[in-house]
């Protein structure tokens, strides 16, 4: 029988009121980020939207301006080589040394974690297999194309087993495919435990990958937690999205008990219901009416929405407390 | 400070060296303009020539050395003579130029290389100490031009055994002061241009404005150097002694100071405007 713990397990990483600038101009600016352990938290946000700072800063590379750190519940800042020793990074690009071979890359990242010279092999040969770039680890990485400098890069990651893993930006400049791959293998990795950071602006990457997400816009945190629950704070209500043949008005549907109100949507209208148990006497009620019904559509929400409707409402936050500054 | 942590950046840095073709050609073929084509040349025709007035002439000028040094020299004949002090005063001076010349190339591009290629985010993300990476740099910027004189100077002492040895009486070289100049004198020296380049390579926005800073750096330390090259060779072996203490002195000196150079946001390229 498990044991239940007392006491909640700390985040694997939280940044508190963070503050960062470069010659003046910020780039974190009260940032919050707060990791669970051993789940996937992306950073969401544009280019330029502090996600690179973040990581830098977790593993204690960049040191803030202002605010607390706390990666595996220790300051980078103090514990910096115990920190580091637990993270597994994956920059941007994948800052792989192109005159090396494979399997040098791998050693030499081995050999600065320190892990024991006897098993250093086993433990390349395994990462490398893992990822499937053993067979070009003897070639120099120079030659390498970017979704195998981007395997390897991932293998040398989990080589010393730390206890979380950064990504940032794991899939950029690869094809779909090979993007695929790469997030199948992350989603992986969080299967034996690992807790996995993020960062990305893809969205379509996040969606169904993240139990945990933070958006972030030019250095401020927008809005973080589970996608699900962000999801209900922006859409508290059920709705279906419904297209008839005929171009016709169905404003009409609001007089029908469980419906909310209706709105125009890319395929037809999209209904506001009290709960999704209503949709069979919508779709009753239209086909009494007359209407020959092409598409009923359930809508649920994608991570997408999500971040232009987290998105559209900082600016418009931003705009109201524009206009009360003026007035 | 972790040691093997230290080897392990040096050694993957002279790996790279190794396998850069474009690097070490240029180095191969200066180390030996220096030591074998220059020495080769001059040497064999002095001793080729035999009594003719040119070499009388040279034979002259050594009265210009230190008393010392003319009685340091061996041989019978003007050519014997003229090219023993070539062999062992003249050109004692390249036995520093070649090595600083070759490491500071390395040393400028070290730091700031790892910027510009974005590898610098690794070694900023790892746990290797920015005291450990300074100092796996520095052996690795030292190791390549001190391994080329040595091989140089291996080549230079067979040269010289060969073409001067037999007018002079046999084998000679190296004489002591060349020992002291070779293994104490010359690593100091090293140490503190690599220490100053090092420093650069750590501040500046690209390895091209590493490459002109150090060349003023080592160009004035280049000609302290071949004053006390010189000075070391002509002198007694407790002056090269006290010349290698204080140049070791200085340079690790440097080196300490240096070490506090590299900052971890200066490999992400994000401190201070680089």
């Amino acid at each position: 029988m498990g044991r239940v713990s007392l006491h909640p397990v700390p985040p694997a990483v939280s940044l508190l009121g963070v503050n960062k600038s470069f010659n003046d101009v910020p780039a974190l600016v009260g940032v919050n980020v707060v990791a669970p352990d051993g789940q996937i938290t992306v950073l969401l946000g544009p280019n330029g939207a502090g996600k690179t700072t973040a990581i830098r800063i977790v593993t204690g590379a960049m040191t803030p301006d202002a605010g607390t750190v706390r990666t595996l519940g220790l300051d980078p800042d103090v514990d910096g080589e115990e920190v580091r020793h637990a993270c597994g990074v994956v920059s941007a690009k994948p800052a792989l040394y192109d005159r090396l071979s494979g399997h040098d890359n791998l050693r030499y990242a081995a050999e600065l974690h320190g892990v024991d010279k006897r098993i250093i092999d086993d433990r390349i040969w395994a990462a490398a297999g893992r990822f499937g770039i053993a067979q070009a680890l003897d070639s120099q990485v120079g030659g390498y194309s970017t979704g195998m400098k981007t395997r390897l890069a991932l293998a040398r990651s989990v080589l010393h087993e730390p206890q979380l893993l950064l990504f940032d930006e794991p899939t950029s400049g690869l094809d779909p495919e090979s993007a695929q791959a790469v997030l199948q293998l992350i989603r992986d990795m969080t299967s034996d435990g690992h807790t996995v950071v993020m960062c990305t602006h893809h969205l379509v990457e996040a969606e169904g990958l993240a139990d945990h997400i933070v958006v972030l816009d030019t250095g401020t945190d927008l809005v973080s937690g589970k996608p699900g629950d962000l999801i209900h704070q922006f859409w508290p209500d059920d709705s279906v999205e419904i297209s008839v043949e005929a171009d016709t008005s169905l404003e009409d549907l609001t007089v029908l008990d469980g419906v909310i109100r209706t709105e125009p949507s890319k395929h037809g209208i999209r209904v506001i219901l009290e709960n999704p148990d209503v949709t069979p006497d919508v779709v009753d009620a239209l086909v009494r009416a007359g209407h020959r019904i092409r598409m009923v559509n359930p809508h649920e929400p994608s991570l997408e929405e999500l971040y232009f409707a987290v998105r559209r409402s900082a600016r418009d936050l931003g705009e109201a407390a524009t206009e009360e500054v003026m007035s | 400070m972790n040691w093997s942590r230290t080897l392990t950046v040096a050694r993957t840095d002279v790996k790279q060296l190794v396998l850069a073709k474009d690097f070490w050609m240029p180095m191969a073929i200066l180390g030996s303009i220096f030591f074998v084509i220059v020495p080769l040349v001059l040497l064999f025709s002095i001793t080729s020539l035999g009594d003719v007035e040119a070499v009388q002439n040279i034979a002259n000028t050594l009265e210009v050395l230190p008393q010392k040094a003319q009685d340091q020299i061996k041989g019978d004949t003007p050519q014997g003579r003229t090219s023993y002090a070539l062999a062992v005063f003249l050109f004692a001076p390249m036995a520093v130029v070649v090595p600083l010349t070759i490491s500071t190339a390395v040393g400028a591009a070290t730091l700031v290389g790892e910027r510009e290629r974005g590898t610098g985010e690794f070694l900023a993300h790892s746990p290797a100490a920015t005291k450990e990476i300074y100092l796996g740099k520095l052996l690795a910027s030292l190791l390549p031009g001190y391994f080329t004189t040595m091989v140089g100077f291996t080549a230079y002492s067979l040269i010289v055994n060969l073409i001067v040895g037999p007018e002079v009486g046999g084998w000679f070289f190296p004489t002591t002061q060349w020992w002291l100049l070779m293994i104490w004198v010359l690593p100091g020296f090293l140490l503190i241009g690599l220490s100053l380049v090092l420093r650069l390579s750590a501040k500046v926005k690209s390895t091209a404005a590493a490459q002109q800073a150090s060349g003023l750096i080592t160009l004035p330390l280049i000609a302290v150097s071949y004053a006390q090259a010189s000075g070391a060779i002509y002198g007694t072996p407790t002056t090269t002694i006290v010349i290698g203490a204080i140049a070791w002195t200085i340079g690790i000196t440097s080196t300490w100071r240096g070490m506090g150079a590299v900052k971890r946001q200066r490999l992400l390229g994000v401190a201070d405007g680089v």
